[in-house]
């Protein structure tokens, strides 16, 4: 980690000392920015209004963690491929690199009238714009006794990559040959799209190696598989039959954290060994409890031109929180990409120029079904300003041939070149 | 592929060159841009970065390439060779096939060697 940020700083002052077009443009861009969340949306935001107005806007992130740690490629370390830090990145390249200033807390609310935040610690931050990237909430509370058992340590998510990431390998670790880890897909839209699948052949791939007579029980609430199914279900025909086993339109309900037991909506009640329960999720809690998730009370509704809130003026929501335009996932690929055109919106507007008006976004999307082996999606999507949405590129995107070692190495690049576009 | 079709396609992306060309010719290079058209093209340019490294650098050892050592005309090329399927890829014949030429262009001069 060490030698790769040192790496990158080297690589950042040759690129000022050769006059690269690092920082790009608007010196007229003048105002505070506050950014809300240190995912892929919001750190990759507050470094790219700093790059894009040539360091003239002032722009302060809110994240309580001290270091990010990457859901891509998180399941690599539910599976025992790679370890937490491996995957972990800490914040301190944004404000050395870009002088992004970072405060260390939660935001408990915010005054869209008067344009500032409140933070936890009671102090308050003034803002002429605020990019809203506060992830995802998980509602425990849909699944009964669910909160509970997570509260207990017995039934984890790890949807969040963190501790709980940590906290699922060591239970899937400590269990007995011969036992069965069951996890379940929530109704879309969730967080991550073949996050499951993946997931599931992660730890199908553990089991094959080490504990060969276990079992993975794949329970979706989905009618089939919602990413790249044709590609996940081969594999697990081909590697992983007799240990993944994979059962359509399955509801979950209910938990009991003591016996490991798992509840439907209609099929009878199933024991486990590790119980890995996702519920269904909604926008970060301050979206919700701000208005903001204005859909239903789930999704923040924007006007994808500039991703400005329809409810909240000069209060911009990019992530898993918005409500998806057709086709766009729910992934920190596509919170990067949703941060840069926020972030060029929002230079051009506080220069005074007209925000461009056919934004673009892609997503590329890397699982790995084997140690070695990844399949993607991959998709380029082009703001319709008829339709007042992104639409996909007729005949771009896509999903892999078939599952390849060389995408294994991309995956892993991909995912260094992001967490360092994102972060350093 | 068949010889008709290897043909079909080689004169398409000689077309399609041609018109990237044309294009380059009335253009401009990043520098002279105006700053609110430099805006743009850095946030259009911005579209590659997840993979390829920020302003086209990737990290070192990457296995991704870098494009902030390709020159525009590079760049170019095998961006039309992704798009027209001249050029096999994992992904890049998938993601070539959502920007236009234009975009190409500008994306191209803005990351770029100018030499």
């Amino acid at each position: 980690m060490q030698r790769r940020q040192f790496l990158q700083t080297s690589a950042l002052a040759t690129a000022l000392l050769g006059g690269m077009p690092l920082s790009a443009t608007a010196k007229s861009a003048k105002g505070k920015v506050v950014v809300i969340g240190g995912g892929y949306g919001g750190a990759t935001a507050a470094k790219y209004l700093r790059m894009l107005s040539g360091n003239q806007l002032d722009v302060t992130l809110v994240e309580p963690n001290s270091t990010f740690v990457s859901c891509p490629m998180s399941n690599l370390v539910v599976g025992g491929i790679r370890k937490i830090n491996e995957i972990s990145t800490p914040y301190t390249g944004l404000t050395r690199n870009h002088g992004v200033k970072m405060v260390k807390d939660y935001v408990t609310a915010i005054d869209v009238e008067k344009r500032t935040v409140k933070l936890k610690n009671g102090k308050t931050l003034p803002y002429d714009k605020l990019v809203l990237s506060p992830g995802i909430d998980l509602q425990l509370d849909k699944i009964e006794g669910l909160a509970a058992a997570n509260a207990s340590g017995q039934i984890l998510q790890a949807w969040k990559a963190g501790p709980e990431t940590v906290g699922l390998r060591k239970q899937l670790e400590a269990m007995p040959d011969g036992g069965t880890y069951i996890l379940n897909v929530p109704l879309a839209p969730y967080r991550c799209p073949p996050g499951p699948y993946e997931r599931a052949s992660m730890v199908a791939n553990y089991f094959k190696q080490y504990k060969p007579k276990s079992k993975v029980l794949l329970l979706d609430a989905n009618a089939d598989v919602t990413s790249k199914g044709k590609l996940f279900k081969g594999v697990w025909e081909s590697e992983y039959k007799g240990i993944l086993e994979y059962r359509p339109n399955m509801k979950v309900t209910g938990v009991d954290g003591a016996t490991k037991t798992v509840r439907f909506e209609f099929e009878e009640p199933i024991k486990g060994d590790v119980l890995n329960i996702l519920p269904d999720q909604r926008a970060g809690k301050l979206a919700v409890d701000s208005g903001i998730a204005n859909l239903n009370n789930r999704w923040a509704e924007v006007n994808y031109m500039t991703f400005e809130s329809t409810v909240a003026p000069n209060v911009h929501v990019i992530g898993d929180s918005v409500q998806g335009a057709p086709l766009m996932p729910k992934s920190g690929h596509m919170a990067n990409s949703q941060a840069k055109v926020v972030a060029a919106a929002i230079v051009a507007q506080m220069s005074g120029w007209e925000p461009n008006a056919t934004p673009l976004t892609n997503n590329t999307c890397y699982s790995y079904v084997t140690t070695s082996n990844v399949i993607h999606v991959a998709s380029v999507h082009v703001y319709n300003a008829e339709k007042k949405t992104f639409l996909t590129v007729e005949g771009s995107g896509g999903v892999s041939a078939a599952p390849n070692e060389l995408e294994g190495t991309y995956a892993w690049n991909w995912a260094q070149n992001i967490w360092a576009d994102t972060l350093v | 592929m068949t010889d008709l079709k290897q043909g079909a396609a080689r004169l398409l992306t000689s077309m399609a060159l041609a018109g990237s060309s044309l294009l380059l010719g009335t253009g401009a290079i990043a520098s002279e841009l105006t700053p609110e058209k430099k805006l743009q093209a850095a946030s259009l340019a911005a579209t590659c970065a997840n993979c390829h490294g920020t302003n086209g650098q990737g990290v070192e050892g990457s296995a991704v390439t870098g494009l902030a050592n390709l020159s525009v005309e590079y760049i170019k090329t095998n961006m039309i060779w992704f798009k027209t399927g001249q050029r096999p890829a994992t992904v890049m014949h998938q993601l070539a096939k959502g920007y236009t030429d234009e975009q190409i262009d500008i994306i191209a001069n803005y990351l770029g060697k100018k030499d």
